[in-house]
């Protein structure tokens, strides 16, 4: 079971680092003659082809571009030819440290919550949490931002519009400047955890064992306590591990409505600029990090779980 | 009057979501009856303020935001509405084919399904977009494979209970093709659990589509999108201008309403409760 969900998990990296390479190469055409326009040179195209090094065969490419990327060597940027090993290393802190924020603030509000409402449902807080929720995962991430920044930057005028993060910033000034969109991460990734906890924990307390508690008359602490808990704790490993992957890439749209110099924003700059190299690594970076947490979610949930852990 | 008694005869929450999609709706099919202007027109000053002369004011270039939001709800619904059918033609073939042929091409399509669903769905559109750029059926092609795949698993997993059927066998002893027995014997069953999936996905594909025409991936003008909508007009939040809010919510509006309605159209269907 571990065995084969490991191998998956790494099977899926190889094929979205094929994806990203071999895939991009074939949608997108010749670079070169993209990049100086079909008025370029014969001669010019053929200087570029070497320099980029398309004159070797692909799977040569491919197996160099992975071998140079797992060594940390991801290339140059075909714009400002800067390394994008150093561009993706400046960003990443900045990206990780949003997303953990985020995920400080959410995961415990989001799981109190969500068991509240399961213990209690069909009671006034149980609707107003499953409203609020089913709104939260329905509207798209930006609607939650600007109202954010229409409220508390605008009207109130308490927080900066634009997270424009520097490294020179102590650990006070970052959280103050990048307040909104940690906030608007974790509205976002709040109602989503809330309503797969709820979702779980309900699941759990129709069981029949449950059941039998309540009929043998153990006091609801008790059952909670002896019987719920912990087999509530594979589910909600799982919810926690799948919304941080969700949390790792919904910083995308997030970065790009305050400006935040995350790896995010990098990417759709590049995306525009069609700076394939940024566009590969990052791509890679946002990829590996979800499938890796995706992974993480399986394997503890196994091994939280006696029979899953025992199982053949 | 039979539609007027099932419609009183739903929880408010579905009556709410049901008239929100109705509403839509109407925008999106009379769209050219009624906007009062075109969808590129520029017909003010930038940013007119909401509720004056334009109903919901201008643009961050004079365009009449009223009008882009109906043809924007054309575009948009009529987008989404082609992706979501394309992902859930393409998901529901392979995923029939995966069922009745089992095997090694069960085996590969799931494994590569597996695989593809695995990646994060914004940064694999990202990706293919950056590389074939942002022409119309580029971005149904890639949105429809995305959302295919989950389509997939529940094709093959409906199409895998009726493939056991009796009635399925004896399709086979008299000798009827594998094209026959998935149009003529599996697609009818399976209809009724994939029509209900179909509100939910496209729920999914509008969010994705609004999220890429936000990045400025999506529609390209003079087509309207709500999305591009936010994005243009995002800089006025900065002068207390609340245009980008505007197409914001309808976006908002619309997920929520379809979300009504799918909630309760699947509990209706299930006769599950919340509750049990």
């Amino acid at each position: 079971m571990l065995l084969k969900r490991l191998a998956l998990g790494i099977l899926t990296l190889v094929a979205i680092s094929l994806l990203i390479t071999l895939g991009v190469e074939a949608l997108s055409g010749d670079v070169c003659t993209a990049m100086m326009g079909q008025m370029a040179s014969a001669e010019k195209v053929a200087a570029c082809h070497l320099q980029l090094n398309l004159n070797v065969p692909m799977h040569e490419r491919y197996l160099s571009w992975l071998w140079n990327f797992m060594q940390g060597d991801m290339g140059n940027a075909l714009t400002n030819h800067r390394s994008v090993s150093s561009l993706i290393g400046n960003r990443i802190g900045n990206t990780f440290f949003l997303a953990g924020l985020a995920a400080l603030i959410a995961v415990p509000l989001a799981l109190t919550l969500g068991v509240i409402a399961a213990l209690y449902r069909n009671s006034f807080f149980d609707r107003a949490i499953s409203i609020v929720t089913l709104s939260g995962i329905s509207v798209p991430d930006f609607f939650i931002a600007y109202i954010l920044m229409a409220v508390f930057a605008v009207w109130l005028g308490i927080l900066p519009a634009i997270s424009n993060l520097d490294q020179s910033m102590d650990l006070w000034d970052r959280i103050y400047i990048s307040a909104l969109p940690v906030l608007t991460l974790t509205v976002a990734v709040s109602a989503h955890m809330m309503r797969m906890t709820r979702a779980a924990i309900v699941n759990l307390l129709a069981s029949p064992y449950i059941e039998m508690a309540k009929l043998k008359g153990i006091s609801p602490s008790r059952i909670i306590i002896k019987h719920a808990l912990p087999n509530a704790l594979s589910p909600i490993i799982q919810v926690v591990m799948l919304n941080l992957a969700w949390l790792v890439v919904g910083v995308v749209i997030v970065e790009v409505v305050f400006v935040y110099p995350g790896l995010g924003a990098l990417m759709i700059d590049a995306v525009f600029l069609r700076d394939m190299p940024i566009v590969q690594a990052t791509a890679m970076v946002f990829a590996s990090v979800y499938v890796i947490l995706n992974l993480l979610a399986d394997i503890l949930s196994m091994l939280s779980n006696p029979r899953l852990r025992h199982r053949n | 009057m039979g539609l007027l008694k099932l419609f009183w005869s739903l929880n408010w929450g579905a009556r709410f979501g049901l008239l929100i999609v109705i509403f839509f709706s109407t925008c999106a099919i009379f769209a050219p009856w009624l906007a009062p202007y075109g969808q590129s027109q520029i017909v003010g000053d930038v940013w007119e303020p909401l509720f004056g002369k334009f109903v919901f004011g201008t643009d961050q270039i004079g365009r009449d935001m009223l009008s882009m939001l109906i043809y924007g709800a054309r575009n948009m619904i009529a987008l989404a509405l082609l992706t979501t059918g394309c992902a859930f033609g393409l998901g529901a073939l392979l995923g029939f084919l995966a069922a009745t042929m089992r095997g090694w091409v069960d085996q590969v399509l799931s494994r590569f399904v597996d695989m593809i669903i695995s990646i994060p769905t914004l940064i694999f559109a990202l990706i293919v977009l950056s590389a074939t750029g942002t022409a119309i059926p580029w971005l149904i092609t890639v949105i429809a494979i995305i959302y295919a795949m989950p389509v997939f698993r529940i094709a093959r997993a409906v199409a895998m209970d009726i493939e056991v059927m009796d009635y399925v066998e004896a399709a086979r002893l008299r000798g009827e093709g594998l094209w026959w027995i998935m149009r003529e014997e599996i697609l009818p069953n399976a209809m009724t659990p994939l029509a209900a999936e179909f509100g939910l996905r496209f729920c999914f594909v509008f969010l994705l589509i609004s999220g890429l025409s936000f990045l400025g991936l999506g529609l390209q003008p003079p087509l309207a999108d709500w999305g591009a909508m936010v994005r243009g007009n995002a800089d006025g939040i900065a002068w207390g201008y609340m245009h980008p809010l505007v197409p914001a919510a309808c976006i908002a509006l619309l997920t929520i309403g379809i979300n009504l309605v799918v909630d309760t159209a699947v509990q209706k269907a299930s006769g599950l409760r919340d509750d049990q």
